[in-house]
């Protein structure tokens, strides 16, 4: 899968753990620029984007990333 | 297997989708406060918790304690916990954080673990019983198999897992000792889901919550549905379709030696289905039929079928015809007089639930799966019958309501009410509340609706408050007649305002002895109660609610007058009203 589809992707399950139709996500978004991604939330969309993409994240990994083209390189790294 | 897993799932709503009735407007509800204390991370099971509720249109005010607080929060007298003041509290410590316990301790200790730990939860609520007036939700434990002794940690004591078993068990005896002390199965659950569906490592690791999101959805509702019951949210009775539901085959069309039960066919399937209805019935559970059928045809298994569980005496209503469902639960459910959203209805055919669930909306309606042999699991699943209490009276039920339709019967060949009403020979046991009616009057107060003035629910635990209480005095009324004995049907709860007026706090009466004069006769007794204890004025008070129509003039009609929102009754010119109800 390309990067730019996983963005994509991701992006949609944003908005839907969300319920908010306005995220627009790019590689460099961080947490605080995306209304409610906080770490509580952050678990929630964690568990989405793994159930979309069928992957497990490590213990590490998931506290790893700095932004949203980390965790989409962390994805890619899943072999899927 | 994997399939199995993912049937399983779909069961269960997912967290996204539920956390949107967080955003739904929750004014109208009933509100409850709750308080949640755990020992783990608990925000999402907060928010799991209150989006549930508001399926079951309940406006849960949930108070959070901080992360790992309970103790603080309830031997602390001045805690947020007392402050808020809760009218229930759920305590959630989990297998994760025992089994970090049991890690610390000296070797020598292990196989105290479970005694230390009951001994606490004792404690716990025995402190907050003395600060509050509240119940206790506790979520029991769910295994963890440490695996230090494999098999043979049930050889010996000390192993984690002997001990965790232990404390499952001993919690289970503490709430039977302690009525306002209720578990909840989280161990159950995980047994039905999976250890691997209920907690995901990387997030415990990374989060300190025990709990996976995907399971949230399936324990607020198992909550929910506890708190539902404690509320009078209850189901009563099971309305049965008969051809493909009870047995396999058609009666009319395959006859009564090919329908499919016991040994023939998948008749298995429709046995082990029956014991289950039969496990309810004798529950208290009322089982009534309503078949698209000719009635003869219908009866002959239950009355000659040798591999039939079910019989004609298990069966409160027996309703086969040829009219359409919708008219017949209608019919059943004016002689059990119990409201549409304590009955469930089973059929197997999607047509016929369509169309009932369209007319009566309130009903529920499972969706029985195609495959019979799936209907138990399916059911199970559903958590239909959750109760708060159980009485020895419950099993009593059905004949009750057999005896209410020959009763319905006999009347048809009187001209007047009142030459019937004297042919029945009625006789009341009156007593205040004992330990022997008080499990019923509990019940009672949480199952009345209709007939129910004020419609405060009282659990077993309140009853004995007031019991000890100097200016309460409470009533227990019993009903038999010639035809049988309906048991404890109506409860009254007095308290003294002052010196002349008592205020009635609770009048409510089971619906199956509707229009026996049973009001007039309870109004004699307290009327002379009152005039005993020297006081001048009975006080009442209607409360309206989606159900309690029935009893919306009840006092103007015992002649109370209207005044300043309450209703007055002064005893100095009582005279007594007539009824054909003698004191036994």
């Amino acid at each position: 899968m390309q990067k730019e589809e996983i963005l994509r992707s991701v992006n949609n399950i944003f908005i839907d753990t969300l319920d908010n139709e306005e995220i627009i996500l790019t590689y460099d978004t961080t947490a605080d620029d995306v209304e409610d991604w906080d770490s509580l939330n952050h678990i929630q969309l964690v568990v989405a984007v793994e159930k979309k993409f069928k992957i497990r994240f490590t213990s590490q990994e998931i506290l790893g990333w700095n932004n949203v083209g980390e965790m989409i390189d962390c994805i890619l790294k899943k072999d899927i | 297997m994997g399939l199995r897993i993912t049937d399983e799932m779909e069961l269960i709503k997912d967290f996204k989708i539920l956390k949107r009735n967080l955003k739904k407007d929750f004014s109208g509800l009933k509100k409850i406060k709750v308080a949640l204390m755990g020992d783990t991370a608990t925000q999402f099971l907060t928010q799991a918790l209150r989006a549930s509720g508001f399926d079951r249109e309940f406006d849960l005010q949930i108070w959070e304690a901080d992360f790992n607080q309970i103790e603080r929060q309830v031997f602390d007298p001045s805690s947020e916990l007392y402050d808020f003041s809760p009218e229930i509290v759920i305590i959630y410590q989990s297998s994760h954080k025992l089994l970090s316990k049991y890690n610390k301790l000296p070797p020598g200790k292990y196989a105290s673990l479970a005694d230390t730990e009951l001994d606490l939860i004792g404690n716990l609520c025995a402190q907050i019983d003395s600060r509050l007036h509240t119940k206790i939700v506790y979520y029991n434990y769910t295994e963890i198999d440490d695996s230090v002794y494999g098999n043979y940690s049930s050889k010996v004591e000390a192993s984690f897992l002997f001990q965790l078993r232990k404390l499952n068990y001993k919690v289970m005896e503490f709430s039977i000792s302690h009525p306002n002390f209720y578990l909840l199965d989280l161990s159950s659950m995980q047994n039905k889901y999976g250890k691997c569906t209920f907690f995901q490592t990387s997030i415990y690791i990374n989060t300190e919550m025990v709990l996976s999101i995907d399971i949230l959805p399936a324990i607020a509702s198992l909550t929910t549905d506890l708190i539902g019951a404690m509320y009078g949210k209850f189901k009563k009775c099971i309305i049965l379709d008969l051809d493909n539901t009870m047995w396999g085959g058609i009666i009319g069309d395959d006859g009564m030696d090919n329908i499919e039960i016991g040994s023939l066919g998948i008749g298995k399937a429709f046995t082990e289905f029956q014991y289950w209805l039969k496990k309810l019935k004798n529950r208290g559970i009322i089982l009534a039929v309503c078949s698209k059928n000719t009635e003869s045809i219908a009866r002959e298994p239950f009355e000659k079928h040798p591999d039939m569980v079910l019989r004609l005496d298990d069966i409160a209503v027996f309703v086969a015809n040829w009219e359409n469902k919708v008219d017949n639960i209608h019919h059943i459910r004016n002689i059990l007089n119990i409201g549409f959203d304590s009955m469930v209805f089973l059929d197997d055919n999607p047509f016929e639930r369509n169309i009932v669930r369209e007319s009566i909306p309130l009903l529920t309606i499972p969706e029985l799966p195609e495959d019979p042999a799936e209907y138990l699991e399916y059911l199970y699943s559903q958590n239909l019958f959750e109760t708060v209490s159980v009485s020895d009276l419950d099993a009593e039920r059905t004949k009750q309501y057999q005896v209410e339709a020959q009763r319905a019967v006999v009347q048809q060949s009187f001209t007047s009410e009142a030459d019937f009403l004297e042919s029945l020979n009625m006789l009341s046991i009156v007593r205040p509340f004992d330990n022997f009616n008080i499990p019923r009057a509990a019940q009672l107060s949480q199952r009345s609706n209709q007939f129910n003035l004020r419609t405060v629910r009282y659990s077993e635990a309140d009853i004995e408050l007031l019991g000890k209480s100097e200016d309460s005095f409470t009533f227990s009324f019993t009903l038999e007649d010639k035809f049988g004995d309906n048991g404890l049907i109506c409860i009254v709860i007095l308290k003294s305002e002052n010196n002349d007026t008592l205020f009635i706090d609770t009048w409510l009466m089971s619906c199956r002895v509707l229009k026996r004069g049973m009001e007039h006769f309870v109004l004699n007794c307290i009327a002379d109660f009152g005039q005993g204890g020297g006081f001048k004025y009975l006080k009442g008070e209607y409360i309206p609610t989606l159900k309690n129509e029935m009893v919306k003039d009840h006092y103007s009609k015992l002649a109370f007058k209207a005044r300043d929102g309450s209703w007055i009754l002064n005893l100095s010119e009582y005279e007594i009203r007539p009824c054909f109800i003698n004191k036994k």
